[in-house]
């Protein structure tokens, strides 16, 4: 069974309390469809589960087959220096379908950040670096495609249902319980 | 699950078709390491890909000097469509006639199916197996046991090296005496 080899740490985008009991971290590309449809799954987890979850998320674009992976995580990043990750993170997968970077400037204007300042970021590759370490983290820990889940640091081999997602976490709580 | 070669083998050396007019060699990729990734067909669904993540993670692999290559049974045109599709930026070698015969070579071929298995072989610069894995075949093993080989042999010659190195330098010091 795979393990995170890289520790949730200060560089992360963390949602939820650091004294959460569990912590559910993805490893995602904001093109990927089935990440697009995990992303009101992990919503309705985080309301489920309220301050007993902390949801981290970690970039993994495929660039190749998704041409726009890579723009739209170092535009989530770009946000994230403007503390606005998760607004962004949300509007990119609620808009996936026209993905692409009208959208993504369009996005930043939404949330009061400056389109040329992110049209730069893009082109000097000012957030590259993050990206590609987040998915490199991903590589190492065993990260063969997206969406995949880590619960507290193992990796979730069902499938990213609210059930099975659901029952991975309770299966922790009552371990700590017990 | 099959019988594949182990550390230590010589990797059998093989000619095969890359593009529709070029055949590569095994023995071509020599003085570096190589990464055979047999795998059982392209075209499997896209996200969760094998062939699309070691395109990603190439950077990764170019670190250590090493060369990829994707081997399967399906055809020329059939690689070069499923290349072309996933933008992929390594060789892809057709085992397709005699069907199957250089899988069959490293012990990487299911007869029932008539597939090559998910079986994947870091060789050193002598064409030595150094590391090698054979994946359930609906698993994509990902690619951190092919950089931790990587890893391990870059380090194995680096100590050669050093060791060389201080010989040399005996050597002198001897010499100078």
């Amino acid at each position: 069974m795979s393990v995170l080899k890289v520790p949730v740490n200060r560089n992360d985008h963390i949602l939820g309390d650091d004294d959460a009991p569990i912590t559910l971290l993805e490893y995602g590309d904001y093109e990927c469809p089935h990440c697009g449809a995990a992303h009101p799954i992990v919503k309705a987890l985080i309301r489920n589960y309220g301050n007993q979850l902390r949801y981290v998320f970690r970039h993994f674009p495929l660039t190749q087959i998704h041409p726009h992976a890579e723009a739209a995580a170092e535009t989530a990043e770009f946000a994230g220096a403007h503390r606005r990750f998760w607004q962004m993170h949300d509007l990119i997968f609620e808009n996936q379908q026209r993905l692409g970077i009208p959208m993504l400037l369009e996005a930043a204007e939404y949330l009061g950040l400056s389109a040329a300042q992110l049209r730069r970021a893009l082109e000097t590759g000012e957030f590259a670096g993050k990206v590609r370490s987040d998915f490199t983290s991903g590589v190492r820990s065993g990260v063969n495609g997206t969406p995949t889940f880590f619960v507290n640091g193992q990796r979730h081999e069902g499938s990213y249902a609210f059930e099975d997602l659901a029952e991975a976490i309770e299966s922790r709580l009552e371990q700590r319980a017990a | 699950m099959a019988d594949i070669l182990r550390p230590g083998a010589t990797a059998p050396d093989f000619t095969l078709r890359v593009t529709p007019d070029q055949n590569l060699s095994l023995k071509e990729l020599r003085g570096r390491p190589v990464i055979l990734a047999f795998y059982p067909a392209d075209w499997s669904p896209v996200c969760g890909d094998q062939m699309t993540l070691y395109n990603e993670v190439l950077p990764e692999f170019q670190k250590h000097g090493a060369e990829i290559v994707g081997v399967s049974v399906d055809g020329v045109w059939c690689h070069a469509a499923y290349a072309k599709h996933n933008h992929l930026h390594f060789p892809l070698l057709s085992d397709f006639e005699p069907k199957g015969a250089v899988a069959q070579t490293f012990g990487a071929y299911r007869r029932g199916e008539g597939v090559c298995e998910r079986a994947l072989f870091v060789l050193d610069e002598d064409g030595k197996v150094f590391w090698s894995y054979c994946s359930p075949i609906a698993v994509n093993p990902g690619a951190e046991g092919i950089l931790e080989a990587l890893e391990e042999l870059s380090k194995k010659k680096g100590e050669t090296h050093e060791r060389v190195e201080s010989t040399s330098q005996q050597e002198r010091s001897h010499s100078g005496r």
